[in-house]
């Protein structure tokens, strides 16, 4: 019995959408880890404040991918959810773990105020940036390798712990890690920095390479532990790990002869992600957990699929031009930090306006730059307290 | 009855970490969604007020309270992404059997939250760039899909009281009607009582803050208006939420009858059934109550002669537990809900009469406690709607007992999450009178510096 046309497009769906958030999310995780790397304050600062900047926009954003992903899978898979659910709660609870410490940190480090308050939010967005995608990575693993019972008695901790859910932990890390330093290599270029955009280069690389020997290494790893899906990345999955491989190349290839391309250099190495999780998608195929459920047992009636085909017909429409509109303002330098209010405080009355008020204008620019130096020199500080243990070590 | 002692007989794993881990993490959350799905609205009648009246103080708190927003809006997303994974992690037995019914309201609550997060971000930055016009509309999209949102994903609740729209054979789910899910009987007034109260808890608890600075003496028009402004949004919701309780306490009544059983104290069912304020209920007797009589069945079916169904109607192992706290809960949410609205009537009142704000220290006291009051009286109404639940998670198809997982690891996750949601707590209040200290020492520098988590970071 084949699965349904229906259950086919929803796990295209969510295929699309996982590929998205490795992505998008993992553009973000990869900021982190680079964050967390970024070495002693001298060396950090420039890295650090660029990876801020460019992460601050879509972060947010990020978040509502993963939870486009769960509903998803509960809508569309139950039972599917359910077991793994309930077979990996570790990983999966420590990825949740991981989430709630970043997002906290990252909304309370531009607003802490006092030097440890700093460093604790610094420190905590950047080590869950790395558990986060760490974890995830040997929930896929689980998946992957038909590991996870389709109805499991509790949580099994030899699922996520194979060797290959490990390697594809490590693996997801290593990806987050690589496509975001070539989007800060493109970030660096846009803002002219030539430093930075070196900087980013070469850890691209680094982690391109890295992250293709983990590949390979999860790959050879997957013969063993999951034939069924092995078996079909090497048949009718080919072409896209083919695809994979050869974008990855070039991505290298690009770095090399530094031909830093905003458009080209960003779509290969996000066709050399997006193309694995399709190839990963394909691969499994019927299976959900190959090969204990097949889609036709794992997915919901017909009309709980079709209402899935609603709300991402409504993303496509209401969400898209949402989106559309913020880059478009963002672009045209539409959005900007608020201004000081101190004009709308005097015209409130709040304030007595000073006698030299029209000399005041002037006066705030050199605020404004006095203030913005106390704080990078309080922001060097309080990363190099953070980081200065391990580098004594 | 066959059904129910099949039921019955499912070996059941101890839910209590379970429970008490999704109670506390919904209490958290729910606090901060009724930022995201209220705070917009009231930041843009400010807003409104200073465009059109050329007013700066109202632009001055509209501008203030975005940034404070965006904060509150954050760490919502975060603890509503954890409520997600949690559906999952405590509650596979849910998710599995009927997670394709209940998706749909949550996929579009998803959809309603992509947008907000995206508006939020226009909105917040748009300030000095956008016209005023444009600007103000930016915001319009938050407060809808604030409202949508909370629709959704309380119908997704609803749903639980009264499960509709499926088809079940052999245990298994064989057919779903989304939108017969979505508007299950449960769905207006749930829904209704939470927006509502979203409104409720935002504008008093915003306008407690400005209460305190009037009591302080500080009595500008920066001051009165940021008092005001939530206040009147606040009161306005006040009667309706009298009147929404009223209404919705006569469904349950007739809907789940035991639950309206449990709030009430009603052991049997009967006639001339007593109302009992206050009161322990300990072996089938109320201690420290006080029952008037005949008037829980006036309030039933406005007749003393009205029969209402008592909890003896199911086995003991179908009743509730805690009824105690349920009743109590119930009682301290609408005597909560009059002292609002008493509130509310006593401004209305002197407005009428004198066209100015009452800001005597009489007033403003219990206004300074209003918010705490609401966020109480919101919780209190969620411990009723769900203890009263018990020990049901889809009333009469599916026990919590056969949802909850059967991973060991709760009792740890519920010991970090509560000290982790602690920590949320104190930075979520912390932040924002931080920042308002920042605002008061009125250093433009700091002001200037201070950054938000959405939208492109500051450039001098």
């Amino acid at each position: 019995m084949s699965p349904s046309p229906e259950a086919i497009a929803v796990a295209a769906i969510l295929i699309v959408v996982i590929a998205a958030y490795a992505l998008f999310g993992g553009a973000d995780f990869g900021g982190g880890i680079w964050d967390l790397v970024a070495g002693s304050a001298e060396r950090g600062a420039a890295p650090r404040e660029l990876i801020d900047e460019s992460i601050t926009p879509v972060w947010e954003a990020n978040h509502v991918w993963l939870v486009f992903i769960l509903v998803l899978t509960w809508t569309a898979f139950p039972p599917a959810f359910a077991a793994i659910m309930t077979a990996l709660f570790v990983p999966l609870s420590l990825s949740a773990l991981g989430i709630v410490l970043r997002g906290a940190g990252f909304a309370f480090r531009h607003t802490a105020e006092r030097l440890h308050m700093q460093q604790l939010t610094g420190a905590l967005f950047a080590a869950a940036s790395l558990i986060t995608p760490f974890f995830m990575g040997t929930v896929v693993g689980a998946i992957a390798t038909g590991q996870v019972p389709v109805h499991p008695a509790g949580n099994v901790l030899a699922d996520w712990t194979s060797p290959t859910a490990i390697l594809t932990g490590f693996l997801f890390v290593a990806a987050c890690a690589y496509i975001s330093a070539v989007f800060l290599v493109l970030e660096a270029r846009q803002r002219g920095h030539r430093d930075l955009t070196r900087y980013f280069s070469l850890r691209a690389t680094a982690a391109g390479v890295v992250t293709g020997a983990l590949a390979g290494g999860t790959f050879a790893e997957l013969s063993a532990s999951a034939p069924y899906v092995y078996h079909r990345l090497t048949g009718i999955a080919l072409p896209l790990v083919a695809i994979s491989i050869a974008a990855g190349i070039a991505v290298l290839g690009m770095l090399w002869l530094r031909w830093y391309h905003a458009v080209f250099l960003r779509a290969t190495a996000a066709i050399a992600v997006a193309t694995v999780v399709w190839g990963w998608g394909l691969a499994q195929y019927p299976y959900l957990f190959p090969t204990s459920l097949p889609l036709v047992t794992g997915s919901a009636p017909t009309a709980a699929l079709v209402s899935e085909f609603v709300v991402a017909g409504l993303a496509v429409l209401l969400v898209a031009p949402g989106f559309a509109l913020l880059y478009f303002l963002q672009q045209r330098r539409m959005l900007t930090a608020a201004e000081t209010d101190a004009d709308l405080r005097r015209a409130a009355q709040l304030e007595q306006a000073r006698p030299s008020q029209p000399a005041a204008a002037p006066a705030s620019t050199e605020t404004r730059i006095t203030a913005a130096l106390v704080l990078a020199l309080i922001a060097i500080r309080a990363i190099r307290d953070v980081f200065s243990p391990s580098r004594r070590r | 009855m066959d059904a129910l002692t099949h039921v019955l007989a499912v070996s059941a794993v101890n839910p209590v970490p379970a429970r008490s881990q999704m109670g506390s993490s919904l209490g958290f959350h729910i606090i901060l969604a009724c930022f995201g799905i209220a705070f917009a609205a009231v930041t843009m009648v400010a807003e409104w007020i200073g465009i059109r009246r050329g007013d700066a103080a109202a632009l001055l708190l509209a501008r203030r309270w975005s940034k404070v927003m965006a904060v509150l809006v954050a760490v919502g997303a975060v603890s509503g992404t954890v409520l997600s994974y949690e559906m999952g992690l405590l509650w596979p037995g849910l998710m599995g059997r009927f997670g394709a019914a209940i998706g749909f309201p949550f996929s579009l609550e998803g959809i309603f939250f992509f947008l907000e997060a995206i508006f939020v971000g226009v909105y917040l930055y748009g300030w000095n760039r956008l016209s005023p016009w444009a600007h103000w509309w930016s915001g319009m999209p938050i407060v809808v899909s604030g409202i949508l949102g909370a629709m959704s994903v309380v119908a997704a609740n609803a749903w639980m009281n009264s499960p509709a729209g499926y088809t079940l054979s052999g245990g298994k789910l064989t057919s779903v009607d989304p939108v017969s899910v979505y508007f299950n009987a449960s769905m207006p007034y749930e829904t209704a009582h939470m927006i509502l109260a979203a409104y409720m808890v935002t504008g008093f608890l915003v306008a407690g803050v400005y209460a305190v600075g009037l009591l302080r003496g500080r009595r500008d028009r920066y001051h009165r208006l940021g008092f005001a402004i939530p206040f009147t949004i606040a009161g306005i919701c006040a009667p309706l939420q009298v009147m929404m309780g009223d209404i919705i306490a006569r469904f349950i009544a007739s809907n789940q009858p035991v639950k309206f059983a449990a709030m009430e104290y009603v052991t049997t069912t009967s006639r001339n059934v007593p109302e009992w304020l206050g009161g322990i209920f300990i072996n089938g007797k109320v201690y420290f109550g006080a029952a008037i009589p005949s008037f829980n069945s006036i309030l039933v079916g406005f007749s003393p002669h009205t029969k209402v169904i008592g909890w003896d109607s199911v086995p003991a192992s179908l009743r509730p537990p805690l009824v105690s706290l349920i009743h109590l809960s119930f009682d301290l949410m609408v005597g909560i809900g009059f002292f609002l609205f008493a509130l509310a009537a006593w401004q209305g009142w002197w407005w009428w009469f004198h066209r100015r704000l009452l800001l005597t220290p009489w007033f403003l006291v219990p206004c300074a406690v209003s918010g705490v009051a609401a966020v109480a009286a919101m919780e209190a109404g969620w411990i009723v709607t769900e203890v009263g639940r018990q020990p049901w998670i889809v009333y009469r198809v599916l026990l919590v007992s056969q949802a909850v997982t059967s991973s060991g690891g709760v009792p740890v996750t519920l010991g970090v999450m509560l000290v982790l949601y602690a920590i949320l707590t104190v930075v979520s209040i912390g932040v924002p009178m931080v920042m308002s200290r920042r605002w008061r020492r009125g250093a433009p520098a700091e002001e200037e510096a201070e950054q938000v988590p959405y939208g492109p970071p500051v450039r001098p």
